[in-house]
């Protein structure tokens, strides 16, 4: 399969980069500003991208969803950023780093690409803290670390809780110096609807000015996006409002392959649902679980009486508690790694012990932590989570236990890149979290805000230039070709096509609908039936979708609901798209849990002899399946174990 | 006017010019006092005169006067700027946990500037000798102002202490305001220092209004 | 619950708006107010009708999009926090809720509630940067900086830019969002180098753009949602005058 050529460099793992770098392509300054490059999203690998392509003297449009580029959901991270400048002398080295991510990542992620990561990640540091981020520091003055999710260093750099809006704004004033100099033309409340080919390579876009409706075309010698992840597909997420999937699924069917799709991570603490008007999730820290202990009754009366408001946690006597983290996985007891205690929370809820009104939830306990340490100490650590959580469900967690449950946050998968960060569209590049490179299964905590901005001050700003070299003799694009033509019209038959629906169901209706099918058939632990039943279901429901939506008003103007009718026609494909990696996955891996593949103890069980590859996905037709492309993982510089984090 | 100079350069000005108009007050209220503390009216006489024929002082007045025209003007430009850049209001304001007075300056300020005008015509007018009479004696072996018994004539009509009384309630709320936020608009704020400010400012308000204010109730009720 | 709604309704930005009342019925109190608003909307399109445009997006309190003036305050009756983090439980069965977009001239509407707050980024774009292009700076531990500047740096550098301090502001003035910029760049070494341009700039565009004059009332902070002090407003116009005065 010529198709998948992952262009990973020669030479020893340490000196990819470094060789790569030395022997790319370069295009003189003076012809930078004859190359236009078009950038979708403003988040931590968009922004930073469109700041750094700017400044090397390329000419940069940028467009974001949002009413401003300073608010991409990068901005809601909290914990932190991971380095290896091993500051604290803590023996942390950029090869330590790089083996903690492909063992975090269930050795699913290629390689070399995340030995760059490790190896920029200094760099991304130095960056921030010259252009001002005001990162936590000690008293002498210098910078300060923490520990996180099971690393043996202390490599988390952090802004208090706010780390991933630091480091946006961060970007956000790179780029807005940009947008100041007249370097970067900045369109905001736009929507990419398309990219626009012309002889095989991505030359632009169709995007959606939100407020006016109208379509408009943008032609450029590349395309960057850097648009998220598509956890919204379950509904409920962390994620923001407007996060999407559809850049990515424009892409995906215009040939850019679409890798690991099933991946997809799951965050064990959560503010539960609380009905069905509910519209977002809410993260708890994960920290609460150092000091909180996780349980339901015992007695399955007991739950019902809660469910039912008879009872309050505090009336369960401590013989009725079932600590079941405890009970099942003696050793690491409440600190179990987050996808077990996710699948865990499901399994005690599924078979009817669950907490709250809708008996989809569980305590966490702070009583015995705060007896043993005293209320001061619980109020140091988590004071101000506790005042969100009061906040939002108006209960004390100092009195009552919180009640926490399972939620969608994050995914690994996404858009197919080789090594350059290149889809399988030639001049179309994908950054940040939508594309699938550097997590594999499953990401580390901290991870996430370290490859946005890898990806965009220092792997981007390199490899679409290697892109670019050859392309300074192509003049300025005009967008009269028959190519953008013709991919407008397509969007505009889409939107007058869903604008004559006038069915009966709101769009809401349905993506509640198609989230409740990913979550109970492609969510936290799966099986072939399942997949397979949702699949059938999902089909169903894109076939009334079409037939039964009801979106008010014209495209002439701000049309909230056209927008997310636009949204959900693609997130009814990528569902299923998702259902079948998993289906084809047959065996579990860091957040891909199928129930068939699972040791004794409940441990996913890895079949790396089948599946040491990433799924890259191609698109074939509307009613025909997608085929499936495999990049063989080779690991040469690591030894391929089954996760074991007894011994960390 | 913003074309030529920024927001913060006329509120600087603005805080200049009001810290420099409270030494006026300031000076102001000790010379009046001297109508509670001397009742023969010789010691505020002799300040008075020494006020009206010093020739640093007669320079200085016209500093004091363009101190007033340029705190007046600043202002007003500074209403009608805030007012314009909001040119649709809400049906429903609540009020905020804030400085109250601060809402009300141009208000106060509007009331300051009709009772200075009237002070003006009562007092420095006829001083200068532009309108009506004043009665005439001997300080130093030399003919002047007796300024004291004007102030005691007007302060001997209620409708004239009343109004004087309000109008120096309505300066208070303008100082309350106005002595803190001169030290914020220069920059002069600190956790250490500017509770002190504040507390100050309070006191300095509440002071330098009561204090005006015994002087014609002292002589209100002393004739 | 039961509430009576009266919104701001506006068809486009040129067009005349008025007020529109509504009721919506049996409302969780554990529902958060956009969700109110959303279950609003849902019985609006049901209905044929154009549902109420608002900005909203992380629905977590730190994006900054969501705005509405709800009874006379930005982001609702609730303190320190955004309208996305307000629930029904502060509202009375029965209770009227009037809900209003941001009114600044610089803050024109653009439909219903939602308005055009890229004022703030031109402000941004005039100076809010430490003028650094990617690659080639110095190690992050190079230069030491006070712990507790960094600390301070930080509390200015928790705006998310909603706007309400424009919108609580009897003046319009966006004094705090800027000075929460200026201060934060002014506390630390890297942002110290080109302090005196950044300030006049930044005043210059935010005057330029229409914003009011600051009388020290305070009501920015206490609205703002993440509680930026006013203390970085007596910053900037202490920066501002040894920037003029230099």
């Amino acid at each position: 399969m010529t198709k998948l050529e992952s262009k990973i460099p020669d030479g020893p793992l340490a000196e990819k980069w470094t060789n790569y770098k030395a022997h790319q392509n370069l295009v003189n300054p003076a012809n930078k500003r004859k190359v236009d490059i078009i950038v979708i999203g403003t988040g931590l690998a968009g922004g930073a991208a469109a700041a750094s392509l700017s400044e090397l003297g390329f000419n940069v449009s940028v467009f974001c969803i949002q009413d401003s580029p300073r608010r991409a959901h990068s901005i809601a991270a909290q914990g932190g950023i991971n380095a290896a400048k091993n500051y604290p002398n803590d023996g942390d080295s950029v090869y330590r780093l790089f083996y903690d991510t492909i063992k975090g990542g269930d050795y699913r992620a290629r390689e070399a690409n995340v030995y760059r990561l490790a190896e920029v990640s200094n760099n991304i540091i130095d960056q921030c803290v010259a252009q001002g981020v005001p990162f936590a520091r000690e008293y002498g003055g210098l910078l300060d670390n923490r520990s996180f999710g099971g690393a043996l260093v202390s490599r988390t750099f952090y802004a208090r809780g706010q780390t991933g809006q630091q480091l946006l704004l961060g970007a956000y004033s790179a780029l807005s110096k940009q947008i100041g100099k007249g370097a970067v033309k900045m369109y905001t409340r736009r929507e990419m609807l398309d990219v626009v080919k012309i002889d095989g390579r991505a030359r632009g876009v169709i995007v959606r000015n939100l407020v006016t409706g109208k379509l408009e075309r943008h032609a450029a010698h590349a395309v960057l996006l850097a648009t998220g992840g598509y956890a919204n597909v379950f509904f409920l997420s962390t994620n923001a409002m407007t996060s999407n999937g559809s850049a990515a699924w424009r892409a995906y069917k215009r040939g850019a392959f679409f890798a690991n799709p099933s991946f997809v991570q799951i965050h064990p603490t959560c503010i539960p649902v609380h009905g069905d008007y509910q519209s977002k999730l809410t993260l708890m820290s994960e920290s609460l679980r150092n000091d909180g202990r996780i349980w339901v009754p015992k007695k399955k009366e007991d739950a019902e009486k809660i469910q039912k408001g008879q009872l309050k946690a505090t009336d369960i006597a401590e013989e009725d508690r079932d600590y079941y983290l405890e009970r099942r996985y003696p050793a690491f007891g409440n600190l179990v790694p987050r996808d077990v205690a996710s699948r865990a929370a499901k399994e005690r809820c599924d078979a009817g012990f669950g907490v709250g009104s809708t008996g989809l939830a569980v305590y966490l306990d702070f009583k015995s932590s705060i007896a043993r340490l005293g209320k001061n100490v619980i109020e140091a650590r988590y004071g101000n989570l506790f005042q969100m959580y009061e906040k939002i469900v108006d209960a004390n967690p100092y009195e009552t236990p919180m009640m926490i449950y399972p939620a969608i946050h994050y995914t690994m998968g996404g858009t197919w890149v080789d090594y350059e960060l290149q889809s399988t569209i030639p001049g179309l590049f994908v950054g940040g979290e939508a594309n699938f490179s550097d997590h594999g299964a499953n990401r580390l905590g901290a991870s996430a805000l370290m490859q946005g901005l890898s990806d965009g001050y220092f792997v981007l700003p390199y490899t679409m230039q290697n892109y670019l070299a050859d392309q300074i003799t192509v003049p300025h694009f005009k967008t009269d070709s028959a190519e953008f033509e013709a991919a407008e019209k397509e969007v505009q038959e889409r939107i007058n096509k869903l604008l004559a629906v006038k069915g009966d169901h709101t769009v809401d209706s349905f993506h509640r609908r198609l989230g409740l099918i990913m979550w109970d058939n492609v969510g936290m632990a799966r099986n072939k039936a399942g997949l397979e039943k949702a699949i059938e279901e999902l089909k169903a429901l894109r076939k009334e979708f079409w037939q039964q939506v009801k979106v008010p008003g014209t495209n002439d103007g701000l049309n909230v609901e056209l927008e997310k009718a636009l949204r959900v026609a693609d997130f009814l494909e990528l569902g299923e798209l998702l259902a079948y990696d998993a289906l084809n996955r047959n065996e579990s891996s860091g957040g891909h849990f199928r129930e068939e593949y699972q040791t004794p103890e409940g441990e996913a069980l890895r079949n790396d002899k089948e599946y040491m590859y990433a799924a890259a996905w191609e698109y074939k037709g509307d009613d025909q399946e997608p085929e499936l492309h495999k990049e063989p993982l080779i690991y040469e510089n690591i030894e391929v174990k089954q996760r074991n984090y007894k011994t960390a | 006017m913003s074309k030529f100079y920024s927001s913060v350069t006329k509120k600087i000005w603005m805080s200049f010019m009001g810290l420099f108009l409270m030494t006026f007050l300031v000076v102001h209220l000790s010379i009046n006092l001297l109508l509670v503390f001397d009742p023969t009216k010789n010691l505020f006489n002799e300040a008075s005169h020494f006020m009206g024929t010093n020739p640093f002082i007669q320079l200085f007045q016209w500093v004091l006067f363009a101190g007033f025209v340029v705190h007046i003007i600043l202002g007003l430009i500074l209403q009608i700027e805030n007012w314009v850049a909001r040119p649709k209001g809400y049906r429903l304001k609540a009020i905020s946990e804030d400085s109250f007075f601060s809402k009300y300056m141009i208000h106060t300020g509007v009331i300051i500037f009709i009772f200075l005008s009237i002070h003006f015509v009562n007092f420095f007018l006829v001083a200068k000798g532009f309108i009506g009479e004043i009665p005439k004696i001997q300080i130093d072996g030399k003919t002047a102002d007796d300024m004291g018994a004007l102030v005691i004539a007007l302060f001997q009509m209620p409708y004239y202490v009343v109004g004087y009384l309000i109008a120096l309630m309505i300066l208070g709320f303008h100082l309350d305001h106005g002595f803190q936020s001169a030290f914020q608009s220069l920059g002069l704020n600190h956790p250490k220092y500017t509770p002190f400010i504040k507390g100050f400012g309070h006191f300095f308000a509440v002071l330098i209004t009561l204090a005006f204010m015994s002087i014609p109730l002292f002589i209100y009720f002393s004739k | 619950m039961d509430l009576k709604l009266k919104i701001w309704r506006q068809p486009s930005a040129h067009a005349d708006g008025k007020f529109v009342d509504y009721q919506v019925h049996e409302i969780s109190k554990d529902a958060s107010f956009l969700e109110m608003l959303d279950i609003l909307n849902e019985e609006l399109v049901n209905k044929g009708e154009d549902p109420v445009a608002f900005d909203h997006d992380c629905r977590e309190g730190i994006c900054g999009m969501c705005s509405l003036f709800i009874n006379g305050r930005p982001h609702g009756p609730d303190n320190a926090i955004t309208t996305c983090q307000l629930h029904m439980r502060r509202f009375k069965d029965g209770e009227t809720v009037t809900i209003e977009p941001w009114r600044a001239k610089p803050f024109p509407v653009i439909k219903d509630l939602m308005v055009d707050r890229s004022a703030f980024d031109e402000i941004i774009q005039a100076g809010g940067f430490v003028s650094i292009a990617t690659g080639g700076v110095p190690d992050a531990n190079a230069i030491p900086i006070r712990k507790q500047n960094a600390d301070l740096a930080m509390d200015a550098a928790a705006c998310i830019g909603c706007g309400a301090c424009v919108a609580a502001c009897k003046n319009a003035s966006a004094m705090l969002f800027v000075a929460a910029k200026v201060s934060q760049f002014a506390l630390l070494p890297q942002g110290k180098v080109e302090a005196k341009e950044r300030v006049q700039k930044m005043v210059a565009k935010m005057d330029d753009l229409g914003f009011g004059n600051c009388t020290n009332t305070y009501a920015c902070e206490a609205e703002c949602p993440k509680e930026i002090s006013v203390t970085n407003i007596a910053r900037m116009n202490r920066e501002f005058l040894v920037a003029k005065l230099s």
